[in-house]
């Protein structure tokens, strides 16, 4: 056991934890934050991604001894209200399904958006593809971030 | 007249209200931020109401008009928590806007049905739910005309406000909900004309959406109470093996672990209900504070596991029985491999016949034969197994994804001798289910390990347990053949299908019906390995099978394939074969047709390939056209014409989400997952090595089409995942001029030798 400090949505957070622990377990289960999922524990399926000092990472991924000192975001701190243009293009575009995979999905595309603001098919594909949705709502995504895409730009 | 009993009585109301307490504010309190902000004013935000009156169990008015609908069913991403309370909030005659929904508890009372499977949510709950809102408008529109002293007739509602015709007196739903739960409820009601219909045919958005895009708690792992622990299963590490030692000393030294232990899930005489599958009965279960901990818990015990002679010695005779000399009774996708195409198709026994098929095919002028095989699949919902369960001496407490809460509660209340009024079986929103949640082993599993903890529990399973915990799709083959005569027609039809451990043939489906001459036969061979019911299970193959031999045939009789079937389909109709056909020859035609307009079938499509596919389940009606080109041998699917003739579409944007998923989802299955096993071990443990459909690898567009005609509806989780992986196929040989045979297709097209064919 031992104690960071991490700063996540914007808040400190003393943890006491093995060292070891992915970034994931500490959301869950030490801190409640919840809507960072667990769908495969070994970075490929992306229903843990969270921002990593504004960059997409893999939270099971990422032990908590690496994420202390850095600025996390989850999907919890996207936006004050829920109303960041990528959550809202997903609302317009009514993305989910079973929704388990959707707040990973929502956390790349916004990192994706942030680097890249106006990505082609392709560039979408590409970034998007560490995303797993087992419901198959790809089409929705791509429509979604397309439209994120111009509210942002407008 | 369109009138309906009730058959509601009194009882028939929710008495746990605790249950919609805490999640009720938070689901009003977004929906009520979602839409302030969408009118742009936050006046527009409703208020919660005072006092609730509930005037039957699927609804409750408040004293200020806001409505609350109880979905009865199971979530698992069909969206039946939009859907069902809309089918209530149109007989009610009530503004959407002022609708909250909640998840009901399970309650056979006042129920019926509350299982997800079948694609039968809406279809078989259609009648129950307009009743349910008919009969509360009926009871808020005696009241008021009470009130006003008019007659009832002379009264009409619009969005909740109830109006006289001949006067300017109005009441409210929320003024007069007081007096409404005070009458009697009525024996019968009159439900509306279709063609008033307001809410239903209407797109409305996700209820749940905002939660999930804000990463709310909703699913069965988002689960944390007070003193709750996390506990994981170790199961064998093959089917056919047991546990035979266990040392948890070094496990229990680990920090944060509470206990090590063994558990039987289903002790011997129980009586078990069809959905108590489970491979692995005794288990080894670490309990601990947190999952991380457990987890690594998990690494430190010493298990010895041992050969199940019960289970592997009926398999191995079988083996050797089929003159497999190194047979052990641990089964590989090799051995699996000869039952499919050796062993199996041996057993056949007839289950159809019509006309004299054998003379047919002898006197044929040319026989056309093909084989048609697909492996064992796991289901890989996103969120894995999990259940959360606080079981105490006299009461049991379970909160959790589960498709079967009604069976679960039978089998709850056996294996801990508790009565059915001492438990509570709340649905989480599932993330995902596919048939997989159907099979409740890991929610007696949390029970049993709370249980004996004597504290609340959450049963956590990793990717890699769940994934290679079977509860499989079978493996299937299906050889067909057909008989032509000299001048190319059709004279006879012959289908053997069978599997491991179940058949995917349904001999009255289509093309029974069309040809004087059919026969169909059917076999199974028995395994260790446990399997359930996938996504449109039997047809998730037979579908595509069916469909790619179709389009052989077509070609050979030199036929388009589309006409081709509709020639067979009229033939269905105006002069059947048999009576047992369970189709509807004209809906089946409808949605081709549709599907060939759509998509301009007609119209020479280069430089794409396409394919067609149509199948009937579920009681819906599914034709598609696929569109795709090959880049370096990587399928790029361009383009799917989807026509669906579910009858009546009751959301249509959320329609057409499933149908878009259930195309996706039978690409990608028929073209990149699989199973495979040596000597009983599962050989594909998490998504590094089983594939699944990646955003990149998804069509870049689906269109979807739904026939208009006023129907009953019928569902649609199921019925768009079997055709298109025949369309797939299809389209497939259209782009390399090699016909598919064996599922995952990718292997074949990149000339790997599929593991079907190795031996
Ligand atoms: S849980 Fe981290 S990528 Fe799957
Ligand atoms: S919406 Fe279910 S996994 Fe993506």
């Amino acid at each position: 056991m031992a104690e960071f400090n991490v700063n996540i949505n914007g808040k400190d957070f003393d943890i006491d934890a093995d060292p070891t622990t992915p970034l994931l377990w500490v959301l869950r289960d030490h801190l409640k934050l919840v809507g960072t999922k667990y769908g495969c524990g070994i970075a490929q399926c992306g229903a843990c991604t969270v921002h990593f000092n504004g960059a997409a990472v893999r939270s099971c991924q990422l032990p908590i001894s690496a994420a202390a000192g850095a600025k996390i975001t989850t999907i919890e701190g996207l936006s004050e209200h829920g109303d960041h243009p990528v959550q809202q293009a997903w609302l317009e575009v009514d993305v989910p399904q079973c929704g388990y995979c959707q707040a990973g999905q929502i956390m790349s595309a916004s990192a994706l958006l942030n680097q890249n603001p106006s990505p082609s098919d392709e560039e979408i594909e590409n970034a998007m593809s560490g995303n797993i949705c087992r419901c198959g709502t790809y089409v929705r995504i791509k429509e979604a971030i397309k439209k994120a895409a111009n509210t942002q730009l407008s | 007249m369109n009138k309906v009993k009730t058959g509601i009585g009194r009882r028939s109301f929710i008495k746990n209200v605790a249950v919609a307490g805490g999640g009720l504010i938070i689901g009003f309190n977004w929906l009520a931020c979602q839409r302030a902000a969408e009118e742009g004013s936050e006046e527009m935000a409703m208020q919660m109401p005072d006092e609730w009156f509930e005037l039957n169990g699927y609804l409750k008015v408040g004293d200020n008009g806001v409505v609350t609908i109880y979905s009865p069913n199971p979530e698992i991403g069909q969206n039946v928590k939009t859907s069902m309370p809309m089918i209530v909030a149109e007989e009610l005659d009530v503004d959407w806007n002022n609708v909250i929904v909640e998840q009901a508890p399970l309650n056979t009372d006042i129920f019926t049905r509350q299982l997800a499977g079948g694609s039968q949510s809406i279809r078989q709950g259609w009648q129950s739910l307009r009743t349910a809102g008919a009969t509360a408008r009926q009871m808020l529109l005696t009241a008021a005309a009470s009130e006003m002293d008019v007659p009832v007739s002379e009264l009409s509602v619009e969005k909740g406000i109830i109006k006289h015709a001949g006067s300017d007196k109005s009441v409210s739903y929320g003024e007069i909900a007081k007096a409404a739960a005070k009458l009697e409820v009525p024996q019968e009601v009159e439900l509306k004309n279709k063609a008033d219909f307001k809410i239903i045919g209407t797109s409305r958005r996700n209820v749940d959406a905002k939660k999930i895009v804000t990463g709310q708690p909703l699913f069965g792992l988002d689960t944390y109470r007070d003193g709750m622990l996390t506990a994981m299963v170790v199961q064998p590490p093959a089917f056919g093996m047991v546990l035979k030692s266990l040392d948890a000393e070094a496990a229990k030294d680990m920090p944060g672990i509470t206990d090590v232990f063994t558990i039987s899930t289903y002790p011997e005489d129980m009586e078990k209900e069809w959905s108590d599958v489970a491979a692995f009965n005794n288990l080894v279960v670490v309990v601990g504070e947190s999952t991380w901990q457990v987890m690594q818990a998990r690494k430190k015990l010493n298990i010895e596991w041992d050969l199940n002679a019960e289970l592997t010695k009926e398999i191995e005779i079988l083996e050797k029985s089929a003159g497999m000399e190194d047979a052990t009774g641990l089964e590989s996708t090799e051995i699996h491999t000869r039952l499919l195409t050796e062993v199996g198709p041996r057993k056949a026994e007839v289950v159809r016949k019509d006309g004299d098929p054998e003379k047919a095919f002898k006197n044929a002028a040319k026989v056309i034969e093909r084989s048609y095989t697909c492996p064992f699949l796991a289901h890989n919902c996103m969120e894995p197994m999990n259940f959360f369960a606080d079981v105490r001496k006299d009461k049991a407490e379970l909160f959790g994804p589960i498709q079967t809460p009604e069976f679960a509660e039978n089998s709850i209340s056996k294996r801990l001798g508790l009565a059915p009024e001492q438990i509570d079986i709340q649905m989480s929103r599932m993330g995902g289910g596919f048939g997989r949640r159907l099979y409740g082993h890991f929610l007696i599993e949390a029970a049993v390990i709370s249980q004996k903890m004597g504290k609340p529990v959450k049963l956590v399973y990793t990717r890699e347990d769940d994934m290679t915990n079977g509860v499989y799709r079978p493996a299937y083959h299906a050889q067909y053949r057909a008989a032509l005569d000299a001048n190319n027609n059709l004279v006879a039809f012959h289908v053997k299908a069978g599997g491991i451990p179940e058949s995917p043939l349904f001999a009255n489906r289509f093309p029974a019906g069309a040809i004087d001459n059919y026969l169909a036969e059917s076999w199974t061979v028995d395994s260790n390995i446990t399997f359930g019911a996938f996504r449109a299970p039997r047809s998730n193959f037979i579908a595509g099978a069916e469909n790619s031999f179709l389009d052989e045939l077509a070609e050979e009789m030199g036929k388009d394939p589309i006409q081709f079937r509709l020639d067979m389909l009229k033939r269905a109709e105006t002069n059947p074969v048999g009576e047992e056909n369970d189709y509807d020859p004209s809906r089946y035609a409808g949605v081709l047709k549709l599907v060939r307009d759509e998509a301009s079938w007609e119209k020479e499509q280069s430089p794409v390939s396409r394919g067609v596919s149509a199948y009937y389940c579920h009681n819906t009606y599914v034709a598609q056209v696929l569109d795709m080109s090959l880049k370096n041998n990587q399928p790029i699917i361009e383009k799917v014409t989807c026509a669906v003739d579910c009858g009546i579409v009751v959301n249509p944007d959320a329609a057409k989400n499933m149908v878009e998923g259930g195309t996706i989802d039978g690409i990608g299955h028929a073209l990149y997952s699989e199973m495979t096993f040596e000597d009983g071990v599962p050989l594909k443990s998490n998504f590094h090595n089983y594939r699944l459909i990646r955003h990149q690898e998804a069509p870049k567009k689906i269109d979807t089409h739904f026939v208009k005609n006023g129907i009953d509806p019928t569902g649609l989780g199921e019925p768009p995942f079997p055709p298109v992986q025949g369309a797939l196929a299809n389209a497939l040989y259209k782009a390399t001029g090699r016909r598919f045979y064996n599922q995952p297709f990718i292997k074949e097209l990149q000339n790997e030798v599929p593991t079907e064919l190795k031996t």
